[in-house]
């Protein structure tokens, strides 16, 4: 599952895209839903944690966080930006 | 020959689309890297009133993308520069100077005027405040938001639509997403999404095409990509009955500060003051100055009583920003105090004084 980055989330992660497993060999819980994969990605990356605004889309929408995902889903993180 | 030609012949522009841009008034909040681009096109094509409003200064780290200023304008009001190169641009237009920054106690009053706004801030208190303004005034606002090499769009609050609490219902402290001082952003990049703005306000005031309502524009300019993300109104979004008590003062206003050596120096004559720490209990429990009463910031109303008796307050925390954010708040509160912000927090005791 790739995921789309923006804003913070890019320097945060360190790259614009990030690879989120979906067939788990070591035994880790693969995030189902939006929420599962807010939860996966702030143990990697606790800084997201702190976020208290962030958007995730599935396929080119805003999804809330019961929505359910798919391997072949494609995500985005977009975290709201300030600068002018 | 008509000065508006080339866009009057347009079959779906047409001299309809030019008169409403003559009767349109937009008000641009920010006269920075995206504010000038949108203003310059929206008084290039026509629009009949148009409102500035900044209290900045040109300085010279804003030339590299806030190209309408000049080597001769540093130091200059903003606001001057651009109402003399506006009305060279165009004679016909009519300006309204807003020499101030938007407030919760003047947005209101400005924002009434006028049909579209356009948010070209730099700073997230105050695009929540002209969200805030423009659903209790039902004014649709044009979004553009900068990061780096990147550029957001969207238009909020147009025709009852979602508006920008609907992408992001709370809005960020200042620790958590840096601002362009902090974080810099490309040149060309506003420039880029300026023009968008102005594009949008345009479609807009006259009706052409599709406004980019409920939809978010990413671009970015090193993949040279854009994505559209589609998002819907949460109608309690559209429910909101007044502005907030307090929204978090502009982060170019500047709060007293005292450095960390300094105030170590105070500490040391043995002067008898009055040092407020907001950080949390157990922030303050791990290590603290022993002077200190700690008012975390989510509970500075606690912070009465020892304010009350004295003149001067100093305000720490850990790194100096929560302390900022504690001193605007309480100078609003207590106008006749003196507060005063330990430069670099506790961070920076502890470097003077091991």
């Amino acid at each position: 599952m790739t995921i789309l980055l923006f804003g913070i989330t890019k320097d945060i992660v360190g790259a614009p895209t990030l690879s989120v497993p979906t067939a788990s060999v070591t035994g880790k819980k693969i995030p189902k839903t939006v929420k599962e994969l807010k939860a996966f990605l702030g143990n990697t990356y606790p800084e997201l944690n702190k976020l208290s605004s962030l958007a995730v889309a599935v396929n080119n929408s805003y999804a809330e966080d019961d929505q359910v995902i798919n391997s072949y889903d494609e995500i985005a993180l977009i975290p709201p930006v300030s600068g002018g | 020959m008509n000065r508006y030609a080339r866009q009057t012949q347009l079959k779906d522009f047409g001299p309809e689309g030019q008169q409403k841009l003559n009767q349109g008034k937009v008000l641009v909040v920010g006269l920075g890297g995206l504010g000038l681009p949108a203003l310059q096109y929206l008084n290039a094509m026509g629009v009949g009133t148009l409102g500035l409003l900044d209290q900045d200064l040109v300085e010279l780290h804003n030339l590299q993308r806030q190209v309408l200023y000049t080597e001769q304008d540093l130091g200059r009001l903003k606001l001057e520069v651009v109402y003399e190169k506006l009305s060279a641009q165009n004679s016909q237009t009519h300006f309204n100077l807003h020499d101030t920054f938007l407030t919760k106690d003047n947005a209101l009053d400005i924002i009434k005027d006028y049909d579209v706004v356009v948010d070209a801030t730099d700073n997230f208190p105050t695009r929540y405040l002209i969200n805030d303004a423009c659903v209790l005034l039902k004014k649709p606002f044009v979004y553009g938001a900068l990061h780096s090499f990147e550029g957001h769009v969207s238009v909020f609050n147009y025709q009852g639509g979602p508006t920008y609490r609907c992408l992001y219902p709370n809005m960020p402290s200042t620790e958590e997403v840096p601002n362009c001082n902090e974080n810099g952003v490309l040149g060309v990049i506003p420039g880029i999404i300026g023009t968008f703005q102005a594009l949008e306000a345009i479609k807009v005031l006259t009706g052409i095409g599709e406004v980019l309502s409920g939809k978010l524009l990413l671009f970015d300019g090193l993949s040279q990509q854009s994505t559209k993300i589609g998002f819907k109104l949460n109608p309690k979004n559209l429910q909101i009955k007044k502005l907030q008590d307090y929204y978090e003062p502009l982060d170019c206003e500047v709060v007293p500060t005292i450095a960390a050596e300094d105030f170590q120096l105070l500490l040391e004559s043995k002067a008898n003051i009055t040092l407020i720490d907001v950080r949390t209990e157990e922030e303050f429990t791990e290590r603290k100055l022993k002077e200190a009463i700690n008012i975390p910031l989510d509970s500075l109303e606690l912070a009465s009583t020892h304010i009350t008796s004295v003149d001067k307050v100093y305000v720490i925390c850990q790194s100096g920003k929560r302390s900022e954010v504690a001193v605007k708040q309480f100078q609003k509160q207590y106008p006749n105090k003196q507060f005063f912000n330990i430069l670099g927090g506790m961070n920076k005791i502890a470097s003077v004084c091991p």
